[in-house]
């Protein structure tokens, strides 16, 4: 019990910020989602021109500075890269693709699970069975390789960006867009939204929270520990939820769609891309802001993931999935499954991880 | 005595966990040496070890994290 402390506080402030930054004006059954507000951020910086979604998130940037700070306090800040770039590139392109056909990642759709969203559940689902897969696929082989230290400069670049960023926003540079109706325009004040990121991303870094590292640590060797903050955060927003009288079960939910089938295949592409880039969405910024590239690599994959998903017309609305969107995510499962298994294939002749046994007197 | 060696370096989690795991089965008992340079991987190690009754004890050498457990 004592060793889940860490993970205990993290899943309850990101639960009472969820409700609080709701309460404050974030979209409803949302207050934190970090696949929408990556898109928002991709919006915001023109490189998808969807006018309802666009809004420079301070949420993500207080979590990458947030986590990037304590990492340096804990002594966790660690310059690494060089494993597979390309690779984890595309799957956080084709993971954002199936958070946005489902309308949330791991996290919004705990927060949508604590609002009585039963189309969560169905994404629960999905995302269980794409990380099952994934841990297959992983258990019998599958490796992005290892990563092997880099100049300190090197994992200076990802946070660097952030904080420049921030610095830019808060200075009201014009080249950062905002929308004026729709999910984007819906944001609580700017430095409580920052306030509330900073302190997730600190949180994040020191309990290693990551929702798909959950599910995954479960079905591998039934560790509970992450998936603990899984359970704390519904727990936590779901009591909020029915304090502030947003807790209504059902199909209809707000920026929801209830096609269960692209609800469930779309968490299943997400779920599987996760698993194989070793963690979901908030692990890849945190993982990106401790100094890791490749982590920074699967962030700017889900940045473009998002915007390509609005400009080729994939990602999901209340109306539902569009037939882009249907059609990418079965390409992007037979992709990324085709990947793995030629991964696996063509891993099979060299020597993977390093197990020899020394006599020692 | 034997001492086995699982070096998790450069990896990202579940891969570090799932070596250690079975370098566990594959030993039974006696000493593993794991490394690891990322602190999800240090404690993931860390709470496999004791979740499987072994003993663990963690140092760092050259900014890398060293895993001995014990069995």
């Amino acid at each position: 019990m004592k060793q889940k402390i860490p993970i205990i506080l993290a899943g309850t402030t990101v639960g009472i910020a969820a409700i609080g930054l709701m309460q404050a004006g974030n979209p409803a059954n949302m207050g934190i989602c970090i696949a929408c507000f990556l898109r928002d951020i991709a919006g915001s910086l023109g490189l998808h021109q969807a006018a309802v979604v666009q809004y420079m998130r301070p949420e993500i940037l207080g979590i990458v500075i947030g986590a990037f700070a304590v990492a340096l306090i804990r002594r966790e800040f660690r310059p690494v890269g060089g494993s597979s770039a390309m690779a984890r590139f595309l799957l956080g392109f084709l993971a954002m693709i199936g958070f946005l056909v489902f309308l949330g990642c791991p996290l919004r759709m705990t927060i949508r699970l604590a609002a009585g969203d039963l189309n969560a559940v169905v994404g629960l689902v999905g995302l269980a069975a794409g990380v099952g897969a994934g841990v297959g696929f992983i258990k019998n082989g599958f490796s992005l390789g290892r990563a092997t230290p880099r100049s300190a400069v090197n994992g200076y670049l990802f946070p660097g960006i952030f904080i420049g960023l921030t610095i830019l926003f808060l200075a009201g540079a014009s080249f950062i867009v905002a929308s004026e109706k729709g999910p984007g325009a819906m944001h609580a004040p700017v430095f409580l939204s920052l306030a509330a990121g900073l302190i997730i991303g600190g949180l994040a870094q020191y309990s290693r929270l990551c929702l798909v590292g959950g599910i995954r640590d479960f079905l591998f060797f039934r560790d509970t520990y992450l998936l603990t903050g899984l359970g704390v955060i519904f727990t936590v927003a779901l009591i909020g939820n029915i304090a502030v009288g947003a807790f209504n079960v059902g199909f209809e939910a707000p920026i929801a769609h209830n096609d269960g089938l692209w609800n469930f295949l779309g968490m299943a592409l997400a779920g599987l891309c996760s698993t194989l880039a070793g963690g979901c969405p908030l692990r890849q910024l945190v993982a990106s802001a401790e100094g890791n590239t490749d982590a920074a690599v699967t962030v700017m994959g889900l940045l473009a993931g998002a915007a390509m998903a609005h400009n080729w017309k994939l990602a999901a609305s209340p109306a539902g999935v569009p037939v882009n969107g249907q059609i990418a995510v079965i390409l992007g499962l037979l992709i990324v499954v085709g990947f793995a298994l030629a991964t696996i294939t063509s891993k099979a002749t060299t020597q993977r991880g390093v197990v020899d046994e020394r006599a020692s007197s | 005595m034997n001492e086995r060696v699982v070096d998790a370096r450069g990896l990202l989690c579940p891969e570090p966990m799932l070596m250690v795991k079975r370098a566990i089965e594959a030993a039974g008992s006696g000493t593993i040496k794991a490394l690891a340079d990322n602190s999800a991987a240090r404690e993931n190690i860390k709470r496999l070890g004791q979740s499987q009754g072994w003993s663990v004890e963690i140092t760092e050498e050259n900014g890398d994290y060293v895993i001995i457990l014990k069995k």
